[in-house]
């Protein structure tokens, strides 16, 4: 018989975020796309983004959001054990993002490990933190989402320049007596996959792409658009189902900050009363990818600090498609 | 079982009157979405999407911007319910 490790149950103890100092108003993009501030914001609710400055990297971002993560926990950064990192635009396929980042953050022995699930990226992450708590893998895990999408950008893409930014955002989780973080749930809609790309593949580029374009970000903004409206508010309602709770009971909605017209539409099919505190952080952040959930939830918590402790609906969604949520009990009053 | 042209009319001014915020009473079969209604483009794929769960049918994306008046989507819905 195999020994098991009993595991316990788990919670959010502190979330953190960077966001680069450089402010972009839309007035900075509009040129190159032929559209205005007004029909930005109309659109996706987008008044100013942070753009990292060139020799800003994706593990600066990441280093700052989780010092800030880590000493809002109040646990040794030698007591985290595992490190899960989420990104689409961290520019090497190897070694990891995640083991730079225990190098830096001075504990190199932790188990640590990239993860590519797009704007859904921190909410996998929760999951399997969740997981590994419960299961006895891990005791404490660092979860950080973050993005450089400055860097895959095409500034005259109309579809997408006005949409990403950059930013990065962590939760330290670890175990609890009661449980503080529900079942995942997660999947995909695979058949939709090219809605979201980030071409040519680095062989195309290396074999000489069309204009020698670098890769970059593109969607069918409309296809992604019908897709999050129709699907996400569901999968919000499998989540409060699967956490056994109603939405009088949630404190905040936090989703992954896409377009503040998708925000609100999953909030009126959700039926979210007005009680619950709704982040919209997108406003003055833009589409951070797999950092915009803790981003806005660190965002969230100085604004209303009151809501430190009482239930959030957490969902991210985005390329593959992909997407994953689960209720969570915000970390305790740092 | 095919829809009546009124009970799918009744059912899309409830469904644009929620997503879009336009009094239902304004809101009949010769009116233009764009330019009488003001319903830009993301808020009617909100109303096809909704129109699709209501009505049981299904509307392609291709055939949304073929859809220029109330009274297209209600004609639209009524024959693919046939």
């Amino acid at each position: 018989m195999i020994k098991v490790r009993p595991g316990s149950h788990s919670r959010m103890l502190s979330v953190g975020a960077y966001q680069p100092s450089r402010i972009v108003p839309n007035s900075e993009i509009v040129d190159k796309i032929d559209s205005s501030d007004e029909w930005i914001r109309q659109r996706t609710g987008i008044e100013t983004r942070h753009f990292a400055e060139a020799d800003e990297s994706v593990l600066d971002m990441a280093e700052a959001a989780c010092r800030q993560a880590i000493s809002r926990s109040g646990i040794p950064i030698e007591d985290i054990d595992t490190v899960i990192l989420a990104s689409i635009t961290y520019p090497y396929q190897a070694p990891s993002a995640a083991t730079a980042l225990i190098a830096r953050l001075g504990n190199p022995k932790a188990a640590a490990f990239d993860i590519n699930a797009a704007c859904a990226g921190f909410c996998y992450g929760v999951g399997m933190a969740n997981d590994f708590i419960r299961a006895g893998s891990s005791k404490y895990v660092l979860v950080v989402g973050v993005e450089k999408l400055s860097d895959f950008l095409d500034p005259y893409d109309r579809g997408t320049a006005f949409i990403f930014a950059d930013g990065a955002g962590a939760a330290v989780i670890g175990p609890s007596d009661e449980p503080g973080i529900s079942p995942t749930i997660w999947g995909a809609d695979a058949d939709s996959r090219d809605a979201i790309l980030m071409e040519p593949s680095w062989n195309a580029f290396r074999h000489g792409a069309p204009d020698g374009i670098w890769p970059n970000i593109s969607q069918q903004g409309q296809t992604v658009f019908r897709w999050a409206v129709f699907s996400m508010s569901k999968a919000g309602i499998r989540i409060m189902e699967a956490a056994g709770i109603t939405p009088d009971q949630l404190g905040a909605f936090i989703p992954h900050q896409a377009n503040v017209r998708i925000i609100e539409s999953m909030a009126r099919e959700m039926k979210l009363p007005e009680s619950v505190v709704i982040a919209k952080n997108i406003r003055t952040s833009g589409n951070t990818s797999a950092a915009s959930v803790p981003i806005a939830m660190s965002a969230l918590l100085e604004e209303h600090p009151e809501l430190h402790g009482r239930l959030a609906l957490l969902i991210g969604y985005g390329a593959g498609l992909v997407y994953a949520g689960q209720v969570v009990q915000l970390p305790p009053k740092y | 079982m095919a829809l009546s042209q009124a009970e799918v009319l009744a059912g899309i001014k409830e469904i644009v009157e929620e997503v879009a915020g336009i009094p239902a009473a304004s809101i009949e079969m010769d009116k233009n979405f764009t330019d009488d209604l003001d319903v830009d483009s993301l808020s009617m794929v909100e109303v096809v999407v909704a129109a699709e769960e209501r009505f049981g049918v299904k509307i392609p994306d291709d055939q949304v911007s073929a859809l220029a008046t109330v009274g297209d989507a209600v004609n639209f819905i009524v024959k693919v319910s046939a």
